[in-house]
């Protein structure tokens, strides 16, 4: 048997490493045997499931549950016992407002000030995210030397941590920064980008697609190359102007990945907060305050803070996200149909 | 040579260039530029002393102005290249300046002061890496501190996913119980429950279990990371049951078929959820921010962002931390850049 078990090939560093690991697998080895002996094979399913699920179990679900009683109570202690039961007073705050487009008529204009962020940054930063990755994704896929090096200039942000996106971005907006040196050669006076309401907002949205972009890029990437490449050739013998041949055949054959990525992007910049956070700390005043700064300021870092109106935010941006996922879902599926009936 | 030509300016248009050709140049030079130059810059600046980093225009490249030691003078001087009255030039150090006259001195003969107009002098300077940007937040700041805790999360974060992951995954295909599609649904419900939702009871929980402050707090809540399971677990469906029969027969023990058997069989999905398990466990930021309000618990991202919301701000430790919390990163995207994006592009992962 021992012979017959297939084994990846290993470098010998690997196999160097796997010498002390067997050994104490032989060690636990021992007691699993009993185990699976007083629990049967069934039993043995349960005792692989049980690690990850009360792990899961602790730290998803039950906060997930939670969430729903906190929102209920008040006051600033942490433990849900020492909190009173305010029913939906929460709820009633949060939507205490006499005119919903101008946040300082609300009780917490705040939480409407992040909401009418939030609402602007994800119209802006959806729209321009799609046709930049779009536009990118259509270049990666002409015949272009070396495909897989410029693949990978558009991509290399993702993997920087939002931290480290949000201090290169600091740096090259200040007052003595790259943006400015490139924008005196042309006769600008220097300009502090990050403190100006309006241009803070701009960054934000565009340090966000500078760092997310190329992960969409790729996945429509991987889309179009997937369109058989005979469709274009059979529409160029037609005579078929490529305006056209992108109109009816490459956006339709698109369509199940461009719509997924559309869900996903607005999912993620309901949920923006790290880079921006760094970037500008939400400021300057309140013009780059986002729904997730808001729960985290409101619940976690203020003096006064108020984890029950924090956990009611929070579910109320829960529910958006759970229709955004439903919709998503039901695109997943949908394109699977598609994708059997040709 | 003219076919290598050839294919390095292949376009459409067959005569001349097509208009598409142009903006895909155009567009893939820009990229290079937007894309890959911020963090050029970031590692440039991060070798300049922190007199270079206050100067506008900013330099590409990091310089200092050249020094010297005048008689009679208690600090070292700057030196300057001065273009004096009569057409000659000369180096000259600056003993102070008054608007725009500068009052100098020839290094060679201290005694006597010259006026010269600014417009009239250029420092002399060197290149000069400022390589101490890097050793001192080593010696004096709780820079490695930061970064063992970093280090220390990242490692037994990635090793913790990959061992409960494949374990469920390995629940979830290869054995039949009741409940399974259950379970499969319920990870696969919370795949869009992002942290943001529940970062308030999750606090509260991670407070109950005594592990606030504590970087166990930090790793915990990240590793039954549903994305693990559903790729681990569609990787092993293609692990033929045969095999597995074969083993029991062979009085191999559960465990042992889990061990020896499936586990090196899913080595390259493993491989995968490593990688992506070091890169979000390595960058992650609301959750340790949260989680760590001691100094000395501090994840590097925790820390750097600390570092530099501070009112006197010392961009150029800030820098040289920055481009050190990148290097593991971009080692990951250098050695396995093809995998990564061809891998992202196939499964969809998050």
């Amino acid at each position: 048997m021992k012979a017959e078990t297939p084994r990846p090939t290993g470098s010998g560093f690997g196999e160097a490493i796997m010498i002390p690991v067997r050994l104490a697998m032989g060690l636990i080895d021992a007691p699993l045997r009993w185990v699976q002996r007083k629990l049967g094979l069934g039993g043995m399913a349960a005792f692989f499931l049980l690690p990850n699920m009360l792990i899961f179990g602790i730290f998803v679900l039950l906060p997930f549950f939670i969430n729903f009683a906190y929102s209920m109570t008040g006051g600033t202690a942490l433990f849900l016992d020492d909190r009173t039961f305010v029913g939906t007073d929460q709820y009633v705050r949060l939507f205490d407002c006499s005119n919903y487009l101008d946040p300082n008529s609300c009780t917490e204009d705040t939480f409407w000030t992040a909401v009418g962020n939030t609402a602007w940054f994800v119209v802006l930063q959806v729209t321009l995210m799609i046709l930049f990755s779009l536009v990118t994704a259509l270049i990666l896929n002409r015949e272009l030397m070396a495909r897989s090096f410029w693949r990978a200039v558009f991509f290399f942000p993702v993997l920087l941590s939002p931290v480290v996106v949000g201090l290169i971005w600091k740096w090259i907006l200040q007052r003595q920064g790259l943006l400015n040196f490139a924008l005196y050669g042309f006769g600008f006076q220097p300009y502090t980008w990050l403190n100006d309401r309006n241009w803070a907002f701009a960054a934000a949205v565009g340090v966000s697609i500078w760092a997310h972009m190329g992960f969409y890029t790729l996945i429509l990437l991987a889309g179009l190359q997937a369109i058989p490449k005979d469709l274009y050739e059979a529409a160029e013998m037609d005579g078929t102007r490529p305006a056209r041949a992108f109109w009816r055949i490459t956006l339709p054959l698109l369509m199940p990945n461009l719509l997924v990525v559309i869900v996903l992007v607005l999912i993620r910049a309901v949920q923006i907060f790290d880079e921006v956070y760094v970037l500008t700390g939400g400021g300057p005043g309140t013009s780059t305050l986002y729904l997730t700064q808001y729960i985290y300021e409101t619940g976690f870092a203020t003096q006064l803070r108020n984890p029950g109106l924090a956990a009611a935010a929070s579910i109320l941006m829960g529910v958006v996200l759970i229709v955004l996922t439903l919709i998503q879902l039901g695109l997943g599926r949908s394109s699977e149909k598609n994708g059997s009936r040709k | 040579m003219s076919r290598i030509a050839a294919f390095i300016f292949r376009r459409k248009g067959r005569n001349g260039w097509h208009w598409t050709d142009i903006v895909t140049w155009i567009w893939l030079v820009g990229g290079l530029f937007i894309m890959f130059g911020p963090a050029v810059w970031l590692v440039g600046s991060s070798f300049k002393s922190p007199a270079a980093l206050a100067e506008f225009p900013p330099t590409i490249l990091p310089y200092v102005t050249q020094k010297a030691t005048v008689d009679g003078y208690d600090k070292p001087l700057d030196l300057y290249d001065v273009t004096l009255p009569d057409g000659n030039k000369a180096v000259l150090a600056e003993v102070r300046r008054i608007g725009v006259i500068s009052q100098m001195v020839d290094p060679e003969k201290p005694g006597e002061i010259i006026k010269v107009n600014i417009a009239q002098r250029k420092p002399v300077r060197t290149m000069a890496f400022a390589t101490t940007n890097y050793t001192e937040p080593f010696i004096h700041f709780d820079f490695v501190r930061y970064l063992w805790n970093s280090v220390f999360v990242t490692v037994t974060a990635t090793l913790i996913t990959l061992v409960v992951n494949s374990m469920a995954a390995f629940a979830l295909s290869k054995y039949e119980f009741r409940g399974r599609s259950f379970a499969m649904l319920l990870i696969l419900a919370t795949l869009m429950v992002p942290l943001s939702v529940i970062m308030v009871p999750l606090y509260s929980i991670v407070s109950a279990l005594g592990l606030f402050n504590n970087l166990w707090g930090v790793i915990l809540p990240t590793v039954a990371t549903p994305t693990g399971v559903f790729i681990l677990r569609q990787y092993m469906l293609t692990i033929p049951d045969e095999l597995i029969d074969a083993a029991r027969m062979d009085k191999a023990s559960e465990w042992q078929i889990y061990w020896r058997i499936v586990l090196p069989l899913t080595a390259p999905a493993l491989a995968v959820l490593a990688i992506f398990s070091v890169v979000w466990r390595w960058n992650d930021f609301l959750w340790p921010l949260i989680v760590l309000s001691r100094k000395e618990l501090y994840t590097l991202q925790v820390g750097l962002s600390i570092y530099s919301g501070e009112l006197n701000v010392q961009w150029h430790f800030i820098l040289a931390m920055t481009v050190v919390t990148m290097i593991p990163v971009v080692l990951v995207f250098i050695f396995l850049q093809r995998f990564i994006t061809t891998g992202i592009a196939g499964t969809g992962l998050k």
